[in-house]
């Protein structure tokens, strides 16, 4: 029986489609193109997080000559500065801060978990208190999704009821069953059907029964695509990667897979073996401000000593602007005089993330994925016995046997 | 000693003083020339603040000389001497001439700490002592174009004993010509150039003194220390730099150190002087402030003749922003920090909804491509693209005005305007809000004493606010 919601999601066109270009014949990975409003994103990709309408010190030209195609803003913190008015009056948030491709919003939930101590959730929504204003706001679906018609981004996210995926207990169960009623609310409310794509998003904790329920309901209402979320959150990679491949095998294969909050570069390429096709995570850029430059063999910590007076690049086959002119000692100096340090690592590491995407991307449509997912954990750990077992029993579960 | 390479080319010189030209041959194969008047690129250990290359390459006309300082460099001289290669390929620096400073003309050093032999400077692991000695060392390991030699500048303080400047130029005397000898016999160091320091506070016979000494030495050009930005009121900075342009050969270049504002900078300019550091866009971004001050010389008499009724009613908005902070109206002008008439403030609530550019007509990347409310929301929610906007913007607004200020020179705007009587109302001021809530504005003085009766000012530009 189709609830108000199935029924007027099945009159609307879809602002989305998905082109799948090649399928792995050994794991489930995909390559695809994603065609949104603003620019065709090719998959699988990580999109960096812009939460407060900016990336951190990265111009818009910079992050879109770096080859971005998508990047995130965040519901809760542009509802609440300069608010959905303000943007909704500069064009949305494609205007606010000039930003020519894609933009994903989330919908304020991971909020719930990150910022506890200041809310409180019932049916009706989650309440919140403004840490600049002491002010109780309450964040319900419908008002989630209305500030996201605001900020008009090209994916916008459910509000869904967050819980951490340490927690246990029937918590949980009551959780993945309200984001399935609020998945109907937001679905309800969305003023621009035509124009913005909205996102379920799979809830369950670390209970497969769970998970399994949310995914039998959730599948059965006609959104343009689902992410995984609950997860990366603090809990084991062996209870993790059990979530996220249960979870791809029961999504549809013509809707784009979204894994929400990871972003290190060994889960990126498993997952993506596990069938996901989107990402997103605050790592690499975060991590860029504190000086750590991510590599293929892992990361290296610029600000440490030891790089004083090594003159290579970060990385001698980076192609990125910083690394085509600076050094390690250069930037490990910079360090003490001046904030634009900080820009060249997260120029460095966005480089980084976009140029392993599109690397596992090419191998996956040359048909050489596995071969690929094996030089790839080669160079990142000096031997096999350093390989995560979850990693290794991840990547087994998908026919790839590492040495 | 070999003739310096460095040539100032004077193309025209107004009322004996004001100099427009061209600095040619700088740089180690002398290809780079700087026009004069004009600023240099300020830099932290090579880079422009918030700045990368992708970022500092959207601005036309960037100055070519980079400015570094020992503050930043001087911690490092370990690695630059392992490195070999000079600071500029280890900053990545390919196009561009580099000129060390001895100090962060955008940082105050404390006082107290020169000696005889020694002066410090501060670098990000605390105080450096530098000898003439360990100064040429680093000199050798940075391999500048050009550099200043060591000098004694503690001086801007009010209330230095004479006594004590005289010390100050005797000590920066010797400084220079122990410079000289070390620079003379050091191969590192041939092609590079050396600026000699003028000191001497406020004493007008120290100054000349120091200027005549300094003179005598074979030195391509001369900066002028001890004139910051709040050490003395700018007619008495007039009237020492221009008793000491009058010591000093007509074909070297003279930099003031420490003056950035642009009412300042005119009226020394007015004075005699060719080269400024380029430091006070960098001020003006760091208090989340964008210049948008006009210096519009065009032509329309509509605008040209409309002399601004009163000091009063110019800025009026602006005024309120410029005494922020001074709880009970202190007229405190000499702080660099203080918000000045030339800029907006950007974190005021006004801006939140305005969706006009920065500057209108600016060509900027900033003004190109962003709007105020977005500059707002990104200095209310201390966002890093702010610093890195607001320093595009207020680099370009800055290299513009001294732009203008050569074309002013150069093309005899300066009847044209006399005749329209408008007076340069450009100033800085600290409101002082009287009991009866009266405001009222405490002006600094460019010049406006001058000798002329029939001129008050013999370059004209106004400044619009908004």
């Amino acid at each position: 029986m189709a609830s108000l919601a199935q029924r007027k999601t099945l009159c609307v066109a879809s602002p989305l489609t998905l082109r799948i270009v090649a399928e792995c014949p050994v794991t489930k990975a995909r390559a695809c193109d994603l065609i949104l409003p603003h620019s065709a994103v090719s998959t699988p990709v990580f999109m960096p997080v812009g939460t407060q309408g900016t990336l951190k010190g990265i111009t818009v030209d910079q992050l879109d000559g770096l080859g971005c195609q998508i990047c995130l803003g965040n519901t809760y913190h542009l509802g609440m500065r300069p608010g959905p008015d303000l943007i909704e009056k500069a064009n949305g948030l494609h205007g606010f801060m000039n930003w020519k491709k894609n933009l994903l919003t989330d919908s304020g939930g991971f909020q719930m978990v990150s910022l506890v101590e200041l809310s409180e959730v019932n049916e009706e929504g989650v309440k919140f208190k403004s840490p600049y204003d002491g002010k109780e706001i309450l964040l319900s679906p419908e008002k989630s999704i209305s500030i996201q018609n605001s900020l008009g981004s090209d994916i916008m996210m459910q509000l869904d009821d967050v819980v951490s995926s340490t927690v246990t207990g029937p918590r949980v169960e009551e959780a993945m069953h309200r984001s399935i009623r609020w998945l109907d609310r937001c679905i309800a409310a969305n003023k621009n059907p035509d124009k913005q794509n909205l996102f379920a998003i799979i809830q369950g904790g670390l209970n497969a029964d769970l998970r399994k329920a949310c995914l039998d309901e959730m599948t059965q209402r006609n959104v343009p695509g689902f992410a995984i979320g609950g997860l990366s959150g603090g809990e084991e990679k062996d209870d993790f990667w059990r979530m996220v491949t249960l979870s791809t095998d029961h999504l549809p294969r013509e809707k784009p897979r979204y894994l929400m909050g990871v972003g290190y570069a060994v889960d990126l390429v498993v997952c993506v073996a596990l069938g996901c096709d989107m990402f997103d995570c605050v790592f690499p850029t975060r991590t860029a401000r504190f000086g750590s430059a991510l590599v293929p063999w892992g990361s290296l910590q610029v600000k440490h000593k030891q790089y004083a007076k090594d003159f290579q690049p970060i990385d001698p086959d980076c192609p990125c602007p910083t690394c085509k002119r600076h050094s390690r000692a250069y930037l490990h100096a910079l360090f003490k005089s001046d904030t634009s340090a900080m820009h060249h690592i997260t120029i460095h590491n966005i480089a980084y993330q976009l140029t392993l995407m599109r690397s596992v991307r090419q191998s996956i449509v040359d048909g050489r994925f596995p071969e690929f997912i094996r030089s790839f954990m080669k160079q990142m750990f000096p031997s096999p016995d350093q390989y995560p077992s979850w990693a290794v029993d991840a990547l087994a579960s998908v026919n790839v046997t590492l040495e | 000693m070999a003739g310096s390479r460095i040539k100032l080319e004077l193309s025209r010189v107004v009322q004996g003083e004001s100099r427009l030209g061209v600095l040619k041959g700088l740089g180690r194969t002398g290809q780079h020339c700087l026009e004069v008047p004009g600023c240099l690129l300020y830099s932290h250990l090579g880079t422009v603040p918030h700045l990368t290359q992708d970022t500092l390459h959207t601005l036309k006309n960037i100055p070519a000389v980079t400015q570094v300082t020992l503050s930043s460099v001087a911690e490092h001289q370990e690695v630059l001497q392992e490195f070999k290669g000079g600071f500029k390929k280890f900053a990545g620096l390919h196009d561009t001439v580099v000129y060390c400073s001895l100090h962060d003309p955008a940082a105050l050093c404390p006082p107290g700490y020169t000696t005889n032999k020694t002066v410090s400077v501060w670098g990000s692991g605390g105080r450096i002592e530098l000898t003439v000695a360990k100064f040429m060392a680093i000199q050798k390991t940075i391999q500048p174009d050009w550099y200043q030699s060591m000098a004694d500048g503690e001086t801007w303080q009010s209330n230095t004993s004479r006594k004590r400047l005289r010390k100050s130029v005797d000590r920066t005397l010797a400084h220079l010509d122990e410079c000289l000898t070390i620079h003379q016999n050091s191969q590192d160091l041939q092609g590079v150039e050396v600026f000699g320091v003028v000191e001497g506070g406020d004493i007008l016979e120290e100054r000349a003194r120091s200027a005549r000494e300094t003179a005598k030495r074979p030195v391509a050009g001369f900066c002028l220390d001890g004139f910051q930005t709040g050490s003395m009121d700018q007619t008495l900075r007039t009237q020492l730099i221009k008793a000491i342009a009058k010591e000093l050969p007509e074909d070297k270049p003279r930099l003031l150190q420490g003056v950035g504002r642009p009412d300042e900078v005119l009226a020394c300019v007015e004075a005699g002087v060719d080269l400024f550091e380029g430091f006070f866009p960098f001020q003006v971004t760091e208090r989340g402030c964008a210049l948008s001050f006009s210096f519009d010389i065009s032509l329309d008499p509509e605008r040209a003749g409309r002399a601004p009724p009163a000091v009063l009613e110019l800025n009026d908005d602006e005024t309120c922003r410029a005494g922020e902070g001074q709880p009970n109206g202190e007229v405190t002008d000499g702080d660099q920090t203080q918000m000045t008439s030339f800029e907006i403030n950007l974190k005021d609530k006004r801006y939140h909804d305005d969706f006009r550019p920065l500057v209108e007509g600016c060509g900027c990347y900033c003004c190109v491509n962003h709007q105020r409310a977005y500059l707002h929301h990104l200095l209310v929610t201390n966002e890093l693209l702010a610093g890195v906007l607001l320093m595009i913007h207020n680099t370009a607004h800055y290299i513009g005005f001294f732009s203008t200020l050569r074309e002013a020179l150069a093309n005899d705007k300066l009847d044209l305007l006399k005749r329209r009587q408008v007076i340069l109302i450009a100033t800085s001021f600290s409101v002082t809000v009287t009991p009866d809530g009266f405001e009222s504005a405490a002006l600094s003085h460019l010049g406006m004493e001058s000798k002329h009766p029939r001129v008050k000012i013999n370059m004209t530009l106004i400044w619009l606010q908004e």
